[in-house]
């Protein structure tokens, strides 16, 4: 049993965490910015298969690693805009739409890699971000050994956190934002448009999903897989409803998410053998649906999220 | 008529809209001066809230300019078709449903969209002097600082008012300001903007409240059918003239037949519905309405008529107490339940609760009794049946449709409203709950609504009322009861009672206190 | 200016018309990825319409593929049309396969005029209450049952694995995680001999005519549409939401159930954790394009199963990955949502004057 409270006190456990982690604080940010406009965003796993496999390519094809990260968010924003055109000017399902945007997306970057390698055995690589490394902080006990396996990758991560939050919390931009999600009305009354607003939203969105799938291959491995995402993007749609729209919270859902991944993971060479390994590998799909069912009831959903609006319509 | 010395700032001439073969604005021509107080007078479909939306740039007009007073006084043309435009030339609109974003603060909603999008920061001490400023002048004393969403319906009034003064407006629509309020907040209301005139605003009221329109405004301008009929003083116009200037004819006095109330069908004993913490609940509220009697509830929407309708139509159960219909106690919330008991309900929103738009005016008309046998068989539908028997109610209640397969969301509210009245009033209920029946309805179609409620307290039915319009509750009323902050008063006789005395119960005062 | 002006009827045609037109312009906006990657066009399109149906031996391919389409397609079709967001209609699918082969590999042993029934109903049973979760998930508790649909495929296709390296293994199969086979018994018969085509096919055009008649004719298909229009006005008026909404549940996944059972026991002969490449997703397009019509859903599964078999058959000819497909799917379903504006709305050009 203390094998696996020791864990815990692994700097590679925490170190896993993080780098868990990264991936879906972009993306539960990006989902969290397209809902606070009021627009669901289901595009998300097949932006992050299209984020992932863009930069990755962008940075075989010569590009320096964070020309990868540019090309990554700018082929999700292509994506955003077209969930957004669908769903915000001509009111389309966003559910349906969402659905269509991640079997576009999936298919695009699917074909796009079979164009590009036609006959390999094994996937390409590329040299991804290297381990930052620390002056100070580097040579602290524990700690040290955390941060020096993560990447900037992870660092730029945590800078859009904050970003976010202010820009949500203390800009014009971010009071427009907020008020676009919950009355369009209101946000049209005061001569802003709501099109314009929620169509950048989904944008702004969507390039930060792609970011979490582009730290896949750019970062935590360093060649495109078919299948890689692996649902990680409804998991933040999930995630999302639990961290109540705030940017802080997101934050700690995806660390939290992280460690228990990090934590099955590990807790499987100990339990294995005894119980299947499916068991572990279910468990953050469970716990997902766990906490969207314990938050639903409290949840503040954005009040005009999913309902289209028509200008001039009352 | 003697030329006025105050400046033009608005000018619309000739404003022509068109939607296929309605004409909703036909040449309207109206002037506004600084200072002055228009009315805005007409019938809902008269083309009051087409023109102010063509003033707003929500629509273009097919015809027709509308001039604008710049800084300087002089007359520029108003791009159509931009709401931004509209903002910048200073007129700004008070809507009848707030434009406001509940999860922000007041103050948030005032700034919103009054800088950059891409500044940094919200600019905030500049931002409060001002608007400290237009509250020291206007009287608007509101809290600022928590969201909009638990601040009064008042409250919220006020904020959008600030709104629009926080833009320098020059013109200030109140698009049916008071309907929300109060008589005793509608004077505050009339306070506020008369103070504001007398700095120089131009203010359009737009109402279908005579007695306000006399009391308020210095002028008015009456539309009906689309085209302007009338633009006079008000000085010796009296609510007779003004109301036959609006329908165009004489306005048919209702009759109510006297009728001898019998025994209870619906009766509440100390009930309770809803949390204590919310606001539209019921507190050990008690009242009887008889066989043959027509029981009025008057009080501001949302102060526990949504509680007493949701009780009534089967969607709550009573938390505390005792409700028995016809000697039976109703204990669960159960619409299907009220169907069966012979409960004829007309819900508050017809679109969202009374019908649903994408299946057909049939459909609709056998909505609550699909599994009734003579629409079904062995559970399939009937469908030749119900759609003959729907073809007669068509033409019995004279819904104005293509027919009995229409999609019922292609009809007008009123013709929409005669199916759900066609359904509740079928098979002769012994109840009958009508929660603002006529809201949004042209005069004629609130006739008829009028015209089948007293048919059916006629026959022995008992029916609740529950209205935000005191003239509709005392013109139709045996009794009324006033419901404020989940607290309902005791049912009065009509005859004994006038709009005061409700007007103080709807604001929390007691009978007593009121009388 | 455009402006859109909701129709007061939709003629039928237009509705066929706009799913038709949807597909040939997925086609068309396939075409530019297609001409960028350097393939030649028009050589591959005709390819992929030969290898669809360019003979009775594809066209039989084709609608072998087209089986468990239509069953996935009619059950998004009756979950859509009640607002029930149901995406796990691929989980669904593996459910109903892991129950035939519990039930349908030697567990219980009976001629085939019982076996069949038994399997189909139980898969039927395995999809309906899987999909029972997440709708009383989201009656219950609120929660949202696209994401919770969406996670459970996942959970379902890890239990599948789990199952197969465990319970129904087969131990002939020498390491590699398949099920026994399915008995004979258990099998649901060739249509034509030495074709792939099998009677579930025939199943599933009598589930969508069943389906149309409900849906249309009965009173809880009546209900059904009413929840699913507006459920607050069906409360408002008595109807039972919760029940009606169950009711989809059990259609809906007992459907998307009984394309696991009709591939397993009519098909592959046995479960593998690849049984189905995305049957549950792809029945989401099948049903859109459909415009939710059980019976649209038909030809519209055919149209999808034809891209898929033409798709692969092109790419074994001239080298094109077969993920062309998934891009004609995914521009169908988007194409579609488009074209239903038209079904709704009446376009109007508004002449916008200068100001």
């Amino acid at each position: 049993m203390l094998e696996a409270l020791d864990i815990f006190t692994q700097a590679n456990f925490w170190a896993a965490t993080l780098r868990i982690a990264t991936p879906l604080i972009f993306g539960v940010l990006g989902a969290l910015l397209c809902e606070r406009a009021g627009v669901l965003n289901l595009g998300i796993e097949g932006i992050f298969v299209a984020g992932a496999m863009s930069g990755w390519l962008a940075v075989y094809l010569g590009l320096p690693l964070w020309g990868g990260v540019a090309v990554a968010a700018f082929t999700g924003a292509l994506f955003g805009l077209i969930h957004g055109v669908l769903t915000v000017p001509l009111g389309l399902s966003q559910h349906v739409t969402g659905i269509g945007v991640t079997l576009l997306a999936t298919s695009v970057a699917y074909f796009g890699y079979r164009v590009a390698f036609p006959n390999v055995a094994t996937p390409p690589r590329i040299e991804p971000f290297a381990p930052l490394d620390l002056p100070l902080l580097g040579d602290l006990p524990f700690i040290g050994p955390i941060l020096g396996q993560q990447t900037a990758f992870t660092v730029f991560a945590f800078l859009c956190v904050g970003v976010v939050a202010v820009v949500l919390a203390r800009t014009p931009l971010g009071l427009a934002l907020r008020a676009v999600g919950d009355n369009p009305e209101a946000v049209e009354a005061q001569g802003l448009s709501v099109v314009a607003l929620r169509i950048g939203a989904v944008m702004a969105g969507s390039a930060l999903m792609a970011l979490g799938g582009a730290f896949l291959t750019l970062s935590a491995f360093n060649a495109f897989y078919f299948g890689m995402i692996n649902g990680r993007g409804w998991v933040c749609i999930a995630l999302t409803v639990f961290a109540s729209w705030r940017p802080g919270k997101a934050l700690l859902g995806a660390l939290l998410f992280g460690a228990l991944d990090a934590y099955q993971l590990r807790i499987q060479t100990i339990a294995g053998g005894v119980v299947p390994s499916q068991i572990f590998l279910m468990l953050p799909y469970i716990v997902s649906i766990a906490a969207l069912v314990l938050v639903a009831r409290r949840a503040d959903y954005p009040r005009a999220l999913m309902k289209p609006y028509f200008k001039g319509q009352r | 008529m003697h030329p006025d010395p105050r400046p033009l700032v608005l000018s619309l001439s000739g404003i022509t809209k068109r939607f296929g073969p309605l004409t909703a604005n036909d040449h309207i021509d109206l002037d506004i001066r600084a200072g002055e107080i228009v009315a805005l007078l007409g019938e809902n479909g008269a083309g009051k809230t087409t023109l102010m939306s063509i003033l707003f740039g929500h629509y273009v007009a097919d015809e027709g300019a509308i001039h604008i007073a710049d800084e300087a006084g002089r007359l520029a043309p108003l791009p159509g078709g931009s709401a931004e435009a509209a903002l910048a030339a200073g007129i700004g609109m008070v809507h009848q449903h707030f434009a406001l974003a509940e999860n922000l603060t007041g103050f948030e909603n005032i700034v919103l969209g009054t800088q950059s999008l891409w500044s940094f920061g919200l600019g905030r001490r500049e931002a409060r002097a001002k608007i400290a400023r237009l509250v020291a002048e206007s009287g608007l004393a509101v809290d600022l600082d928590v969201p909009v969403a638990r601040l009064s319906v008042g409250e919220q009034q006020r904020i959008e008012i600030l709104k629009a003064l926080y833009r320098d407006v020059r013109v200030l629509i109140l698009d049916e300001p008071t309907a929300v309020l109060t008589p005793q907040e509608a004077d505050g209301l009339v306070a506020t903007v008369r103070k504001l005139a007398a700095k120089g605003l131009a203010v359009i009221f737009i109402s279908h409240k005579l007695h306000e329109v006399l009391a308020l405004c210095e002028r008015v301008a009456v539309l009906r059918g689309g085209a302007k009929v009338a633009d006079r003083p008000t000085a010796g116009a009296d609510r007779a003239t003004l109301a036959e200037l609006m329908v165009g004819r004489a306005i048919p006095q209702r009759e109510r037949p006297p009728s001898t109330p019998g025994a209870p069908v619906l009766s509440l004993k100390e009930v309770s519905v809803g949390n204590p913490g919310q606001r539209d609940r019921l507190e050990n509220a008690s009242l009887d309405v008889r066989a043959g009697e027509l029981v009025g509830i008057a009080g501001v929407s949302g102060n526990g008529q949504g509680a007493l309708a949701g009780l009534v139509a089967g969607l709550a159960a009573a938390r505390a107490g005792e409700v028995t219909l016809d000697g039976q106690r109703l204990t669960s919330a159960d619409p299907a339940g009220r169907v069966t008991a012979h409960v004829g309900r007309i819900p508050e929103d017809r679109h969202r609760d009374g019908t649903i738009g994408a299946l057909s005016v049939a459909e609709n008309y056998v909505l609550e009794s699909i599994g009734d046998p003579e629409n079904q068989c062995g559970g399939f539908i009937r469908r030749g049946d119900i759609r003959v028997r729907a073809a007669e109610m068509i033409r019995a209640y004279d819904v104005r449709c293509p027919g009995p397969d229409a999609a019922i969301r292609a009809l007008s509210g009123g013709n929409m409203q005669k199916v759900v009245l066609a359904r509740a009033l079928e098979g002769e209920p012994r109840l009958v709950l009508a929660h603002q029946p006529t809201r949004g309805l042209d005069i004629g179609a609130t006739t008829d609504v009028h015209r089948r409620l007293i048919a059916a307290r006629a026959r022995g039915a008992a029916v609740l009322l529950i209205s935000e319009d005191l003239d509709e509750l005392f013109v139709l009323s045996d009794r009324i009861a006033v419901v404020h902050a989940g607290h309902l008063s005791p049912a009065m006789e009509a005859a004994s009672l006038d709009v005061r005395t409700v007007g103080l119960m709807m604001a929390g005062h007691t009978a007593g206190e009121a009388a | 200016m455009i402006r859109f002006v909701p129709r007061e009827r939709t003629p039928v045609w237009l509705t066929v018309a706009v799913s038709v037109g949807a597909g040939l312009v997925a086609l068309l906006l396939t075409a530019i990825p297609l001409a960028l990657s350097g393939a030649p066009v028009f050589t591959a399109f005709a390819l992929m319409a030969r290898g669809a149906a360019g003979d009775g031996f594809a066209l039989a391919e084709t609608l072998t593929r087209a089986t468990p389409l239509i069953f996935t397609g009619l059950a998004a079709a009756v979950a859509f049309r009640a607002k029930l967001w149901n995406i796990g209609a691929e989980g669904q699918l593996y459910a109903g396969a892991l129950a035939t082969v519990v039930l349908g590999a030697g567990l219980v042993e009976a001629p085939s005029y019982v076996l069949v029934p038994l399997v189909l109903l139980g898969a039927a049973a395995a999809g309906a209450a899987l999909l029972l979760v997440p709708v009383l998930f989201k009656t219950r508790f609120g929660a949202d049952e696209v994401v919770v649909t969406l996670l459970m495929n996942f959970i379902v296709l890890l239990f599948v694995q789990m199952m197969l390296e465990g319970p129904v293994k087969d131990e002939m199969a020498l390491g590699w995680p398949q099920s026994a086979p399915v008995l004979d018994e258990a099998t649901l018969p060739k249509l034509v001999a030495g074709l792939r085509l099998h009677w579930g096919l025939v199943l599933a055009v009598v589930a969508a005519v069943l389906l149309h008649v409900f849906i249309s004719r009965t009173v809880w298909g009546f209900r059904i549409r009413a929840v699913g229009e507006n459920a607050r006005a069906a409360r408002y008026a008595g109807l039972p939401v919760g029940k009606a909404m169950a009711l989809v549940g059990i259609l809906s996944g007992g459907l998307a159930g009984l394309a696991g059972a009709s591939e397993v026991a009519g098909l592959k002969g046995y479960l593998t954790a690849d049984l189905s490449p995305g049957f549950g997703y792809a029945g989401i397009v099948v049903a859109t394009l459909a415009n939710l019509s059980p019976l649209g859903v038909v030809p519209s599964a055919i149209f999808i199963a034809g891209v898929f078999v033409g798709a692969d058959s092109m790419s074994r000819a001239i080298g094109v990955s077969n993920y062309l497909a998934d891009l004609v799917v995914a521009f169908s379903l988007l194409s579609v949502l488009v074209g239903g504006l038209l079904t709704r709305f009446r376009i109007v050009f508004v002449r916008r004057e200068p100001a």
